[in-house]
């Protein structure tokens, strides 16, 4: 069950393929407009670049949160998956993993490249995309929540980062962290660890409360 | 000792009560308050590193408790609505929600003040102040989700979800500013390391703290009743209510 | 057997329906009419379990489906007034996936024959959006064909049908209902269809 929400969620973003490469270039734009506004300075640009790479993932991710739920609101396909004989929880655990394969997954690809604007040695470019790539699930799974309690309320797309934004903070912190540890020479196996529990703890939580969620906002 | 509470949990009977118990926890509030401003001011010894002006303290520290302790009692309330469906605790956490935000917010306020001649600044990013800043931000997300929300059975129990959410991300989030705020020590500015307090500096930020949390019920009693009032304005009791206002 | 019992339904401020009570038995049909905005989906959704009702109770073989959940669910297909298909997925996708989601997962040929059953040979393979009105309708209705649930709650299934499309809804409802199927439907058009026990629900 699992499998064919995921198979359907990606089939759906392989067919609207300009939803997923908009993420992608807001990710891409963010990130090098700080160049821009704070100066070519290279040490400077080496030690803001973990932040600049992890809010600039924070937001993207972010913004393509209110189509994960809202067009399988729309079209009445939620009110089916309400209804399906199967684990809500997993339903929702199996969208918030198809989110996290089309958003989440292509940040982390190109997070390489756009350190290596910022001049970032290869081992804290290294480290980098292993945070994202911890830390992006744990955005998909808690965004899910926030989706769903806005779902269908006017204004919800800048409802939703008023929610979810102060609930991100962990993940940027030991995100960005993880990073600058490593080019300070410090071990970032305790920040992994972190993001690690982090990911463990919003895959039990999250998949429950944003089931719950879309309970409340369907009924 | 057979009170009977539930009788207490429908928003008619809770109204009146509400409506007795308004002015004791007013007046109460008025009296510790005007007893701990005496103690800060006039009793509390100067302090010999910082001066007079430590004395922020008196409204500092009490409101800083008395926004984390709102956010757990709002959740609590707010879960039990959700839990047992019953209308009235949802209404209580609608009505903690603003005084719990103006606490934090005059937490960080008068924390800012206090920073000015202590450490020279307006804001540092120490790790207490910055997860007030967060508190904030969780409480303004949990009243603007229930704003946007026409239907209030939605809007409790969407907000409950929420609460609870944000209550298991307290204790992460606090964590995770302690550790960012280690690992990037700047000034050694911190407010854990406070010099030992003299006894009546204590009493009158205890004293303090008690007329916020009485002026906390009061508040919260005072919007519950204009949040029944709103829910319930088409039932007959309310109706009756108003014809007696009327013929006073 | 479907029960419902003092059923109140309130949305805002106001009272769509009090005291509404109903019992539906094994191949028995139950019609939902009333003016616009008298109740009759959010009477549907209550039945589904997507709501609750304000005061009374639904239940489902003598146990409140509120206990039941994804029992019930397994056991009920619900189809809408907003469809439930997905417009950028083929037909054979949508239906595929809708049967997977409501518990029984088909084979492409299943899934084909369906479609092919209900009128839509041929275009199993476009994508939903560029079907008629009436072609998407009968995309949605093609689960019935695959489905072994008892009880079907329909929200305007006619509606933007033609006379082909609904003579072949009858005859579906009708061999339904003789193998002792359920049948809660709300309509505006005349349709007569035989069951065991007809009744109509008036919601005023």
């Amino acid at each position: 069950m699992f499998f064919w929400i995921i198979r359907r969620d990606l089939l759906l973003a392989m067919r609207r393929q300009s939803d997923v490469l908009t993420t992608l270039f807001f990710f891409v734009i963010v990130v090098s407009l700080f160049p821009l506004s704070v100066g070519p300075e290279m040490n400077m640009l080496r030690i803001m670049a973990p932040g600049v790479v992890w809010v600039a993932a924070l937001l993207a991710s972010m913004l393509s949160l209110g189509r994960m739920f809202s067009s399988d609101y729309l079209d009445g396909t939620l009110e089916q998956m309400l209804l399906s004989p199967h684990s809500l929880s997993m339903l929702v655990l199996g969208k918030a993993f198809a989110h996290w394969l089309v958003t989440g997954v292509p940040l982390v690809l190109m997070a390489p490249v756009l350190g290596i604007q910022y001049d970032l040695p290869a081992d804290a470019l290294y480290v980098l995309t292993a945070s994202l790539l911890l830390g992006t699930p744990i955005l998909s799974l808690i965004g899910a929540i926030g989706a769903a309690l806005t779902l269908g309320l006017r204004g919800g797309g800048v409802l939703v980062s008023l929610l979810v934004l102060p609930l991100y903070i962990p993940v940027l912190i030991f995100g960005s962290g993880a990073v600058e540890a490593s080019s300070a020479g410090l071990g970032y196996s305790a920040h992994f660890s972190l993001l690690g529990a982090f990911l463990l703890v919003s895959l039990v939580f999250a998949p429950w409360a944003t089931a719950s969620s879309l309970r409340i906002s369907m009924e | 000792m057979a009170i009977n509470w539930f009788k207490y949990s429908s928003p008619s009977s809770f109204y009146s009560l509400a409506g007795k118990m308004i002015p004791l926890f007013t007046v109460t509030a008025i009296l510790l308050a005007i007893a701990g401003l005496y103690i800060g001011f006039f009793v509390a010894p100067t302090d010999f590193q910082q001066g007079e002006a430590y004395r922020i303290i008196f409204i500092h520290v009490p409101a800083a408790w008395m926004s984390m302790f709102l956010y757990l009692v709002m959740a609590c309330w707010a879960a039990i609505g959700l839990a047992f469906n019953t209308r009235l605790s949802s209404m209580i956490a609608t009505a903690i929600a603003p005084t719990g935000a103006m606490f934090t917010f005059l937490a960080l306020w008068t924390g800012s003040l206090w920073g000015k001649p202590m450490w020279g600044a307006w804001w540092v990013w120490d790790a207490r102040l910055t997860s007030e800043l967060i508190l904030l931000f969780l409480y303004i997300g949990f009243m603007s989700l229930q704003a946007a929300i026409d239907d209030p059975r939605r809007a409790d129990k969407a907000g409950a979800i929420l609460a609870l959410v944000g209550v298991v991300n307290i204790p992460i989030i606090y964590f995770s500013v302690n550790w960012w705020n280690t690992l990037h020590q700047g000034a050694s500015v911190s407010l854990t390391q406070s010099p030992k307090m003299a006894a009546t500096m204590l009493t009158g930020m205890l004293v303090m703290a008690l007329a916020c949390w009485m002026y906390s019920i009061a508040m919260t009693l005072i919007r519950t009743r204009v949040i029944i009032l709103e829910r319930e304005r088409h039932t007959s009791w309310v109706a009756d209510l108003h014809e007696k206002e009327a013929a006073r | 057997m479907l029960k419902g019992s003092n059923l109140v339904c309130v949305r805002g401020d106001r009272r769509l329906f009090k005291d509404v009570n109903f019992s539906l038995e094994a191949g028995g049909i139950m019609r939902v009419t009333g003016p616009n905005g008298s109740g009759k989906t959010s009477l549907l959704r209550m039945l589904c379990g997507l709501s609750k009702p304000e005061y009374g109770e639904i239940s489902w073989h003598g146990k409140p489906i509120g206990s039941l959940s994804g029992e019930y669910f397994s056991d009920i297909t619900y189809l809408g007034h907003l469809g439930g298909a997905k417009d950028d997925l083929t037909a054979l996708e949508n239906l595929r996936i809708s049967s997977a989601l409501s518990g029984t997962e088909i084979t492409e040929q299943d899934a084909a024959d369906a479609l092919q059953h209900i009128g839509l040979g041929g275009r199993q393979l476009l994508p939903v959006k560029v079907l008629s009105q009436g072609q998407k309708k009968r995309v949605v209705l093609a689960r019935l064909l695959i489905g072994k649930t008892k009880l079907w709650i329909l929200d305007e299934p006619l509606v933007a049908l033609d006379t082909s499309a609904v003579g072949m809804i009858k005859e579906i409802l009708e061999r339904h209902l003789a193998q002792g199927g359920m049948v809660v439907m709300t309509t505006h058009q005349e349709i007569d269809i035989a069951a065991v026990t007809t009744q109509q629900l008036q919601l005023v």
